[in-house]
């Protein structure tokens, strides 16, 4: 069964302050492989690999059942400063 | 040891749980730890640095290549020739995706924290602090 996007919103809302979410589907349709971009307080003082690694606990269950799955972790204040530089 | 105690409880809940994930046995364990140490550089991927199976595999060898990564000081195993591995590598790095980079017998992570650290400039520093790439000093050389 494809993932939907509200399973992995619902889940992530669940497990984190959440400040910004973006959760693209870029299997055009299948539900196989998603890109997530989370900016929370929940990050401040972790490394990326800590970061990402709560994500991947968070979305375990999901994770396994797709075949791609990327992410970018942010504080609220370096989402500002990656705004900020064009992105 | 943690581990040993884990892998014990796992076991015995395992046997009566066929849904329970399954553990890495100490034989396994002790393959794969040779595995992430067999270089100072390790990528486990889909595929080989000449021919990737997977986009993302592709992006790490791509950045390993744009870092200097010396052929010498990196090897590569193909996960998907190896079906044990390719389960092993995910439980031993409690890490759900490939590729995985390993620098110094160190997870480093997977495609999106690569990519991640090329662009910041950790990547470089950490290559260079690992003696696995010259340090290029900031004064221009002769």
């Amino acid at each position: 069964m494809p993932i939907q996007i509200a399973e992995l919103e619902q889940a992530v809302r669940d497990a984190f302050p959440v400040e910004h979410l973006q959760i693209e589907d870029q299997s055009s349709g299948c539900g196989e492989n998603y890109f997530i971009l989370l900016v929370s307080q929940a990050f401040e003082g972790k490394t990326t690999l800590a970061r990402h690694r709560l994500i991947n606990e968070t979305l375990k269950a999901q994770i396994t059942q797709m075949h791609a799955f990327s992410q970018k972790t942010f504080t609220p204040k370096q989402y500002q400063a990656y705004l900020a530089k064009g992105n | 040891m943690l581990r040993s105690v884990l892998q014990t409880s796992a076991i015995l809940s395992s046997s009566r749980n066929p849904a329970f994930r399954r553990w890495l046995s100490q034989e396994a364990r002790g393959k794969i730890q040779a595995a992430v140490e067999a270089s100072p550089v390790v990528l486990f991927m889909k595929g080989n640095p000449q021919m990737p199976q997977c986009g993302f595999s592709r992006a790490a060898v791509q950045v390993l290549e744009m870092q200097g990564v010396p052929q010498e000081k990196l090897k590569t195993y193909d996960i998907l020739e190896d079906p044990e591995l390719r389960s092993g590598i995910k439980e031993f790095s409690e890490w759900p995706t490939i590729p995985q980079i390993y620098i110094n017998g160190e997870f480093v992570g997977g495609c999106d924290i690569l990519l991640g650290m090329h662009q910041s400039g950790e990547l470089q520093s950490l290559l260079e602090q690992n003696s696995i790439i010259p340090k290029i000093s900031g004064e221009s050389s002769p």
